[in-house]
C-alpha cells in the first residue's frame, strides 16, 4: 500500500494538471468544456455496460473474451432488425440482449466448457469466433452503416439547461442506463445468492466447487449475463454511435482498455476506468484532435507502469 | 455435483499444467546407427552435418533453392516470397510464445513501426518522407523497431499470462488507430505509397528473383538464429522462465529480464520481416497494421505450430496458399470465414498446429510405431 504522502503526491501529480486545464477550459469556453464533459460521460456508461460484462467473464472464469465486440454488433444488428419489425425499441433492447445472452451460452456451454482450466485456449478459441461471427454479420448485413433511430420520447434535445443551453435527451438518458446497469449489477453481486456464488467462484473456484455448488451453470449463467451486456450495449450504441463492421474491434478495444485500467474482474473498477477512457477520449477529440489516441494510450502505459493490475486490481 | 463433475473441476489445473507446451524436444533425427565417417579425418563440421542432416533437409533446401527457377513469378513473389515473410513474422511470435510462454498480438505493431520508420525516414511518393540514403534508414528502421518492442515487453511483462494478450491487443489496435489519425508524421488514412528496396550493385531488388531470395535469406537466418538460440543458456533459462517462473526466480534468474530480452529478440526478427514486407507491398498503410492482420499473425504461428520454429514458416506458406488460391473456389469476401474455420478448427482438434497433427499421424502411421506397450529405447531387432 502507499503511504499517506506517496498518495498525496499521486493525487497532485495527476489532479493538478487536470485542475489546472479545467480553470483554463472553464474560463476560456465554459459551454465547450461542459458539453465535452456530458458526452464523455456519456460515452463512459456505453463502455462501462459493454465493458461490465467483459470484467464479470473474466473475473469468474479467468476468460479473456475476445468475441465480446463481437458480440455487441450482433446485439447491436438484431436489436437494428427488431426495432424495424416491431417499431419498439424496448423490445429491440431486450432482443439485443437475449440474442447476445444465447450466443454467449452457446459458445459457453459448446466450446468453452471443453477446454476448461486452458486459458490460452480458451482465448484463441475467442479470437477464431471473432473472425467468423464477424464475417458472417459481414455477409448478412453487408458493409453498410446502419443508423437506429432514437425512439420517440427521447428524440430531440432537452432544451433550458444553464450554461448548456440544449442537450440531446438520449445521450442524457444513456447515463440513466449506466448507473441503473451499475446499481442493478452491485444488487446482484451484493444482495443476491447468485451473486454470492459469482463472488466466491472468483475468489476460488474449486473450494466454491467443493462446497456444493454447481459450478457449471453458475458458468454458464454469468457468462449469459456478460454476453448479453455486450448486447445491450450494441442496441444503446447502434443509436449513439452507428452499427458498421469495424465497430467490434472499437468496443473490443476500448473493454480491453477499461478493464486493463479499471482492474480486471473488478465491476467498481469497470466503472472507474469506463469514466477515465471517456473523460480522456472526449476531452482529446474537442482539444487535441489528432492525438486523442495517444492521450488514452499514455493513461494505460502510466497505469501499467505504477499499478501492473489496474487501478482496483488485486493480486490474483 | 456429481463425483465426476467434481473430479473435472479439481482436475482442472492439472490440465492446464499438461496442455503447456513442453521444452524444445530434441530434433527427431532418424535412426542413425553407424557413422562412416566417425573415424576419417574429414573436419569436424562435415561430420556434424553428416549426422544431422537427413533427406527431408536435402529435399526441403532443393526446393526452396530451386523453386524461383521452375515457377512462375507470380508464384515466387507473391505466393513463396510472401509466405516466408509472414513466416518470419510469425517466428518472432512462436518463438516469444512458444519457448517464452508469451503469446503477445503486437509482433506485427512492431513490423509495422519498422515499415513505416522506412517509409518515413526513407524515400516514397509521399512529401514527409525524409529521403535519407538506404544505408542510414535500415539500421534506424530497425533501432526503432526494436526499441519500441523491448518497450512493448517491459510493459506487457509486468503482468503475466492472459493479461498478455490484452495488453499487447490494446497497444497494437492503439498504434493501429495513432497511425490512422495522424496526419503529421504518418499521414493518416493515406500511408505512404512508392516505398521500395534501392538498387544495390546494380539489381533491383523487387524483381521477384531477387526479391524472394532476399526473402529466403533473412527468413532462413532467423530461422536458424533461433534454433541455435533456444539451445544456449539464454534459451534455456528462458523455457524454464515459461515452466515455472517462481522456481527460476529463486535460482537466482532474473526473469523479467529474461522475458524482456526474449521481446527485443522477437522485435529485431520482426522488424527485418516488417521492413521486407513495406518492400513487397511497396506501401504502408494503417490496414497493414490493422487488427486484421494482427490477428493473422497468430493465425499463422497456431496453424503452423509453436513448438518448432518451423511451424511458423509452415503455417505462412498454408495461410498464404489458401489466401491465394482459396478465392477460385469461394467468394473472395468469405475468405475470414474459411480462414476463421480452419483456425477455430486447428485450436480445438489440435492445439499444436500441423506440427502436431504431423506428429500424431507418424505415431499412428509411421514406422516407429511407438503405440506397443514396450517402451521405444527396447525395440526388439
Amino acid at each position: 500500500m502507499m503511504s499517506k504522502g506517496q498518495r498525496l503526491a499521486t493525487w497532485l501529480l495527476v489532479g493538478g494538471p487536470i485542475a489546472v486545464f479545467s480553470v483554463w477550459a472553464l474560463a476560456d469556453n465554459p459551454r465547450l468544456y461542459l458539453v465535452t464533459l456530458l458526452n464523455s460521460l456519456t460515452l463512459a456508461s456505453l463502455y462501462f455496460i459493454v465493458a461490465s460484462g467483459f470484467t464479470l467473464v473474466f473475473g469468474l472464469m479467468r476468460n479473456v473474451n475476445l468475441a465480446h465486440g463481437s458480440l455487441y454488433l450482433l446485439g447491436g444488428y438484431v436489436g437494428y432488425v427488431v426495432a424495424r419489425e416491431t417499431g419498439w425499441w424496448i423490445i429491440a433492447l431486450a432482443a439485443g440482449f437475449l440474442a447476445a445472452a444465447l450466443a454467449g451460452l452457446l459458445i459457453q456451454v459448446l466450446i468453452l466448457r471443453r477446454m476448461q482450466g486452458e486459458d490460452l485456449r480458451q482465448t484463441m478459441v475467442t479470437i477464431g469466433l471473432s473472425i467468423v461471427i464477424a464475417d458472417i454479420l459481414l455477409w448478412i448485413f453487408t458493409g453498410q452503416v446502419y443508423q437506429m433511430e432514437a425512439p420517440e420520447w427521447l428524440q430531440g434535445p432537452i432544451r433550458g439547461i444553464p450554461l448548456i443551453k440544449a442537450y440531446s435527451a438520449y445521450r442524457l438518458s444513456l447515463l440513466g442506463f449506466g448507473i441503473a446497469i451499475g446499481l442493478f449489477l452491485w444488487w446482484l453481486l451484493n444482495r443476491t445468492r447468485v451473486g454470492t456464488m459469482i463472488r466466491a467462484g472468483v475468489d476460488d473456484r474449486a473450494m466454491l466447487a467443493a462446497a456444493g455448488v454447481n459450478v457449471n451453470l453458475v458458468f454458464a449463467v454469468t457468462f449469459m449475463l456478460g454476453a448479453g451486456l455486450a448486447g445491450f450495449g450494441g442496441v444503446i450504441g447502434a443509436v449513439e454511435l452507428s452499427m458498421v463492421p469495424g465497430e467490434d474491434t472499437r468496443l473490443l478495444l476500448a473493454s480491453l482498455i477499461v478493464v486493463i485500467v479499471g482492474g480486471m474482474g473488478s465491476v467498481v473498477g469497470a466503472a472507474i476506468g469506463a469514466a477515465i477512457l471517456g473523460l480522456a477520449e472526449t476531452y482529446g477529440l474537442a482539444y487535441a484532435p489528432t492525438y486523442s489516441v495517444v492521450f488514452t494510450f499514455v493513461i494505460l502505459i502510466v497505469v501499467l507502469a505504477f499499478r501492473p493490475r489496474g487501478i482496483m486490481g488485486r493480486p490474483a | 455435483m456429481s463425483a465426476a463433475q467434481w473430479r473435472r473441476a479439481m482436475n482442472g489445473g492439472l490440465a492446464a499444467a499438461a496442455a503447456r507446451p513442453r521444452p524444445a524436444s530434441p530434433p527427431v533425427a532418424g535412426p542413425v546407427a553407424e557413422d562412416p565417417y566417425a573415424h576419417s579425418d574429414a573436419p569436424t563440421w562435415l561430420k556434424y552435418l553428416w549426422r544431422t542432416l537427413s533427406a527431408r533437409h536435402v529435399f526441403i533446401a532443393g526446393l526452396v533453392l530451386l523453386l524461383p527457377f521452375v515457377a512462375t513469378p507470380f508464384l515466387t513473389f507473391q505466393v513463396a516470397a510472401q509466405a516466408l515473410i509472414f513466416g518470419l513474422i510469425a517466428l518472432s511470435l512462436s518463438f516469444l510464445a512458444g519457448y517464452g510462454g508469451m503469446v503477445s498480438l503486437a509482433q506485427l505493431t512492431v513490423a509495422g513501426i519498422a515499415g513505416y520508420a522506412v517509409a518515413v525516414l526513407g524515400s516514397s511518393g509521399t512529401e514527409t518522407s525524409l529521403g535519407w540514403p538506404w544505408w542510414v534508414v535500415l539500421p534506424f528502421a530497425l533501432i526503432i523497431a526494436t526499441l519500441c518492442a523491448t518497450l512493448i515487453g517491459w510493459l506487457s511483462v509486468r503482468t503475466d499470462g492472459i493479461y498478455t494478450i490484452m495488453i499487447t491487443l490494446a497497444i497494437g489496435v492503439a498504434f493501429y488507430y495513432l497511425v490512422l489519425q495522424n496526419y503529421t508524421v504518418f499521414n493518416g488514412f493515406q500511408g505512404f505509397q512508392k516505398v521500395y528496396p534501392p538498387l544495390v550493385l546494380g539489381i533491383n531488388w523487387r524483381d521477384p528473383m531477387p526479391f524472394y531470395f532476399l526473402a529466403l535469406f533473412w527468413a532462413m537466418a532467423g530461422y536458424f538464429f533461433i534454433k541455435w538460440l533456444v539451445r544456449t543458456p539464454f534459451g534455456i533459462a528462458l523455457q524454464g522462465i515459461r515452466d515455472n517462473p517462481r522456481r527460476m526466480n529463486s535460482l537466482g534468474f532474473s526473469v523479467i529480464a529474461h522475458r524482456v530480452a526474449a521481446y527485443a529478440v522477437a522485435g529485431v526478427l520482426a522488424s527485418v520481416g516488417g521492413i521486407l514486407l513495406v518492400w513487397y507491398n511497396g506501401l504502408i498503410t494503417p490496414g497493414s497494421v490493422g487488427t486484421g492482420w494482427m490477428i493473422n499473425v497468430l493465425v499463422i504461428a497456431v496453424l503452423g505450430g509453436m513448438k518448432h520454429p518451423i511451424g511458423a514458416f509452415l503455417g505462412a506458406a498454408v495461410f498464404i496458399l489458401l489466401q491465394t488460391f482459396a478465392i477460385d473456389v469461394i467468394d473472395r469476401e468469405r475468405f475470414n470465414l474459411v480462414i476463421g474455420g480452419v483456425f477455430l478448427a486447428i485450436v480445438l482438434f489440435s492445439p499444436d498446429g500441423l506440427l502436431g497433427l504431423w506428429a500424431k499421424l507418424r505415431s499412428r502411421f509411421g514406422p516407429n510405431q511407438v503405440l506397443t506397450s514396450s517402451p521405444p529405447n527396447r525395440r526388439q531387432p
